[in-house]
C-alpha cells in the first residue's frame, strides 16, 4: 500500500499497519496523546524517530513544570509572572486550562509511581520531573494501555486520502531498512522542536520534521520568529543546563569580569563576547549549602565536570551558548481549537511541535512552561484525535491513500548533498549575529541564501537509498523549511518582543501586539492572527 | 561522544543498541555491539543509564572523540557513575526522589532564579 515502499527500494519488506490514532513522535506530548486517546477507546500506534523513553529533550534532562495549587491567588500569581516577558500574547483561557490539566495529569503520575520527593512535612513536592524517570514511566503506562510502540521508526510523511484528509503516516525502521505505513483515522505530530543539530542536551532527533509535514497538507506556523533560544553550556559539552550559571560570574580570558554578563538578563552580552573570545566562568557565588543542594537536584549537570575534572565552584571553564531554537522558543504548528486540532482536516499537534505563545507568549522564561504544554496539548490532541476516528468508524481504512510529502522525498533524482545542505541551514541559523541579533538586512540576506536551499532539496538524492539516507534527507530539507518560516516572521516583526531581538528595532511596539501566523512551501507567507488581541484584519505579506 | 563499549563487562543484551536516539550501535551477532556511527552521538547519556553492567562510558566531550582507558576510568570511579547519580540498579533509590524539596532550599531558588 505505501507509498514509500513503491518509492524507496530498501532492503526489507514494508510493515503496513490500521490505527484509530498514529501518534508521531514519543516524547511527554506523544506519550500523553497516546494514554489519552487509548483512553478513550481507540486503538493506537505510536512511532518514534529513536526509542519513545529515552528520545527527545525532556528525556536526558528533567524540566521544572508549571505545576500551580488550585487556590486563586498563586494561580493569578502564575499567570502574570511571565506575562510582560512574554510580550503579552498569552491569552488566560488557555493558561487557565494547562493550569487545570497539568495539576490533574501529574497527580496521575504520582499514582503511577513517580517518586516525588517529599518536603519536610511529608508532602510531595510535584514542580519537577527527573527525565529518564519521568520517560520510562510513560512508556510503560503507554504499553499497558495497549498502545503499540514502533521504535526507530522516523514518519517522513503524511497520507491523504483523496479529498485531501489526513489518514495517516509514512516513514522507515532505521534499523530494519524497511519502509512503515499506518492507516489512520487520525494522526497527532508530537515530533517536538527544531535545534538544528547543535548538539545541545538530546536535541539532535529534533528537526523540525513535523512542522514540515504539517505543511503539506494545509497546516500552518505560529510565532516562528519566537525561535532563536540558546543555552548556556560547557565549551566542550552537550548539557545545556542553564539554571545554575546563576550563581556564576563569567570573565574575558585574563581574569577580568566581563561587565553586565549573566544567565538570564545579561545573555545578549556573553553572545555578543562570544562574538569576538572565549568568555569563561566560575560558580563562585553558590554558598557550601547551595552547592549540595545543586548536587541532589541536577545530577547530570555535574556530569560533564565531574568527567572532565573540573571543579565548576572553584575552576574557570569555558562556554558557549547552544541553539535550541524552537525547543525551548515558542513557535510551532498553529492551533486551531480546544482539541488541539491544526488547521488541516484530521491532523493535531501537541507540545513543542506545537506553538506555545498561548501559554507564554513569545519567551519561555526559566522553563517550566513547555513542559505544562506537552502534558496538557498531548492530553486534548490525544482525546481530539480518538474523537474524530471513532466517528469516522470503518470508513477510516477503506480509503485510498497518497503520500503527501516532497521536498527531501519525492521525486527521486534530487542533486543534493545532505550534509552540506546541513551545514549551509546551520550557517544561517546557529550565529548569534544572524539569529539572536537580528536585522532587516541579516534577514534578507540569509533568506536568500535559505529559498536557495530550499530549491536545491527539491525530491530524494539518489545517495538516499537507505533508511537512514531517506531519513537524514528529509531532515535537511525540514530544517531549511523551519528556518525559512522562522526568518519571515522575524522580518515581519519589526520591533523586539519576548525572545525575538531585532537590532534595528529595539522597542516594544504596542501596535504590533499580536501574533504572526506562517507558512507555505515554496513562497513563505506571514500574516496576523486574527484570533489574537489587537490583530489587524487581513495583511499578508509575501516574503520569498 | 560514546568512546567505549567494555568487551569484558557487556552481557549482550543489546539495550543500548535498542535506547539509543540516534542509533549510534549496531547489534553484533555473538558479540558486544560495536559503535558503528560514532559522529551521531548527541552526547545525551542515555544508553549508559540503561546499561545493566555499566559496561559504556560516554566522555563529556560532545564535540570530539577522546581516547578513555577503562582502567582508568574505573579507577576514577567513572563507568557507570551517571546510571548511580540517576538512581537506577538492584538496591538504589531513584535520584528523583532524593532533590532536596525542603521549603528552604525552595526559597532559595526562587529568590536566586526569579
Ligand atoms: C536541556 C533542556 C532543558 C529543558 N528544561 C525544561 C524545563 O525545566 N522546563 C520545561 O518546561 N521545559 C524544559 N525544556 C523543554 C522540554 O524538554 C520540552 O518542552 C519537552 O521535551 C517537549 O516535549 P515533546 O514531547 O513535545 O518533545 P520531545 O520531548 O523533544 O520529544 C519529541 C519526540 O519526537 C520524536 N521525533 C522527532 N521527529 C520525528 C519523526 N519524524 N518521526 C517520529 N518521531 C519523531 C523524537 O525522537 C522525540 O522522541 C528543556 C529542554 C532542554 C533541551
Ligand atoms: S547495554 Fe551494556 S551490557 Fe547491554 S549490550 Fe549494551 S554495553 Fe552490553
Ligand atoms: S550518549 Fe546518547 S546518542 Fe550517544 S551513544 Fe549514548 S545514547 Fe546514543
Amino acid at each position: 500500500m505505501s507509498e514509500i515502499s513503491s518509492n524507496l527500494k530498501l532492503g526489507a519488506e514494508p510493515l503496513d499497519l490500521t490505527a484509530d490514532v498514529l501518534v508521531i513522535g514519543g516524547g511527554p506530548a506523544g506519550t500523553w496523546a497516546a494514554w489519552s486517546a487509548a483512553s478513550k477507546g481507540a486503538r493506537v500506534v505510536l512511532a518514534d524517530k529513536g526509542y519513545c523513553g529515552s528520545s527527545g529533550a525532556t528525556a536526558p534532562s528533567g524540566v521544572g513544570v508549571w505545576y500551580v495549587e488550585p487556590n486563586p491567588e498563586e494561580r493569578a500569581k502564575a499567570k502574570s509572572s511571565r506575562e510582560a516577558l512574554g510580550g503579552f500574547l498569552a491569552d488566560h483561557g488557555w493558561m487557565d486550562r494547562v493550569l487545570d490539566q497539568t495539576y490533574e495529569n501529574v497527580a496521575h503520575l504520582a499514582q503511577w509511581g513517580y517518586p516525588f520527593p517529599t518536603n519536610e512535612r511529608g508532602e510531595q513536592v510535584r514542580r519537577g520531573l527527573q527525565g529518564p524517570e519521568y520517560m520510562k514511566i510513560m512508556r510503560k503506562i503507554v504499553k499497558q494501555a495497549g498502545v503499540r510502540i514502533l521504535d526507530h521508526s522516523p514518519a517522513l510523511e503524511l497520507l491523504l486520502d483523496f479529498d485531501g484528509t489526513v489518514a495517516g503516516a509514512a516513514g522507515v525502521q532505521r534499523q530494519d531498512d524497511r519502509p512503515w505505513s499506518v492507516k489512520a483515522g487520525a494522526v497527532v505530530i508530537a515530533t517536538g522542536g527544531c535545534a538544528f543539530l547543535s548538539k545541545a542536551l538530546g536535541t539532535n532527533v529534533l528537526t523540525g520534521d513535523g512542522g514540515l509535514m504539517a505543511a503539506e497538507v494545509g497546516g500552518e506556523m505560529s510565532g516562528m520568529e519566537f525561535s532563536n533560544a540558546y543555552s548556556l553550556a560547557p565549551a566542550f559539552s552537550s548539557v545545556t543546563k542553564s539554571a545554575y550559571y546563576n550563581w556564576a560570574s563569567f570573565t574575558y580570558e585574563d581574569g577580568r569580569i566581563i561587565e553586565g554578563a549573566g544567565s538570564q538578563r545579561g545573555r545578549s552580552v556573553i553572545a555578543r563576547t562570544l562574538l569576538t573570545q572565549p568568555v569563561f566562568c566560575r560558580l563562585d557565588k553558590a554558598d557550601e549549602e547551595t552547592q549540595v543542594w545543586m548536587r541532589k537536584g541536577q545530577a547530570n549537570f555535574f556530569l560533564p565536570f565531574d568527567r572532565a575534572g573540573i571543579n565548576p565552584f572553584t575552576d574557570r571553564f569555558p562556554v558557549t551558548m547552544r541553539l535550541e531554537g524552537t525547543v525551548r522558543g515558542t513557535g510551532g504548528i498553529r492551533i486551531a481549537d480546544t482539541t488541539c486540532a491544526t488547521t488541516a482536516p484530521g491532523l493535531y499537534a501537541a507540545g513543542d511541535a506545537a506553538t506555545r505563545e498561548l501559554i507564554c507568549g513569545g519567551l519561555t522564561g526559566g522553563g517550566s512552561h513547555n513542559a505544562a504544554w506537552a502534558i496538557s496539548s498531548g492530553y486534548w490532541a490525544g482525546g481530539g484525535a480518538a474523537d474524530y476516528a471513532l466517528a469516522l468508524g470503518d470508513k477510516a481504512h477503506s480509503r485510498r491513500l497518497r503520500g503527501a510529502g516532497r521536498a527531501g522525498l519525492r521525486p527521486s533524482g534530487a542533486g543534493f548533498e545532505t550534509a552540506e545542505v546541513v551545514r549551509a541551514v546551520q550557517s544561517e541559523v546557529s550565529p548569534y549575529d544572524k539569529n539572536l541579533f537580528r536585522t532587516e538586512q541579516g534577514l534578507s540576506d540569509s533568506l536568500t541564501q535559505l529559498n536557495g536551499l530550499w530549491r536545491a532539496v527539491q525530491g530524494r538524492p539518489d545517495s538516499a537509498t537507505t533508511a537512514e539516507g531517506a531519513l537524514q534527507a528529509r531532515q535537511a530539507a525540514a530544517m531549511v523549511a523551519t528556518a525559512r518560516w522562522m526568518y519571515a516572521s522575524a522580518r515581519v516583526r519589526t520591533e523586539t518582543r519576548g525572545m525575538h531581538k531585532r537590532i534595528d528595532h529595539p522597542g516594544q511596539s504596542p501596535e504590533l501586539q499580536y501574533r504572526l501566523l506562517s507558512g507555505g512551501l515554496d513562497t513563505v507567507w506571514v500574516k496576523p492572527d486574527p484570533t489574537s488581541v489587537a490583530a489587524p484584519s487581513s495583511k499578508e505579506t509575501v516574503a520569498s | 561522544m560514546i568512546e567505549l563499549v567494555s568487551q569484558s563487562r557487556c552481557i549482550e543484551c543489546n539495550l543500548c543498541v535498542k535506547v539509543c536516539p540516534t542509533n549510534v550501535f549496531d547489534e553484533v551477532e555473538g558479540g558486544a555491539p560495536v559503535i558503528a556511527r560514532q559522529s551521531a552521538c548527541q552526547t545525551c547519556f542515555m544508553c549508559e543509564v540503561y546499561c545493566p553492567v555499566d559496561a559504556l562510558y560516554v566522555a563529556p566531550e560532545a564535540e570530539t572523540s577522546v581516547e578513555v582507558n577503562e582502567d582508568r576510568l574505573i579507577d576514577l570511579g567513572l563507568l557507570g557513575s551517571y546510571r548511580e547519580a540517576v538512581g537506577w540498579g538492584p538496591g538504589r533509590t531513584p535520584g528523583a526522589a532524593k532533590v532536596d524539596a525542603s521549603e528552604y532550599m525552595q526559597e532559595k531558588i526562587r529568590k536566586t532564579l526569579h
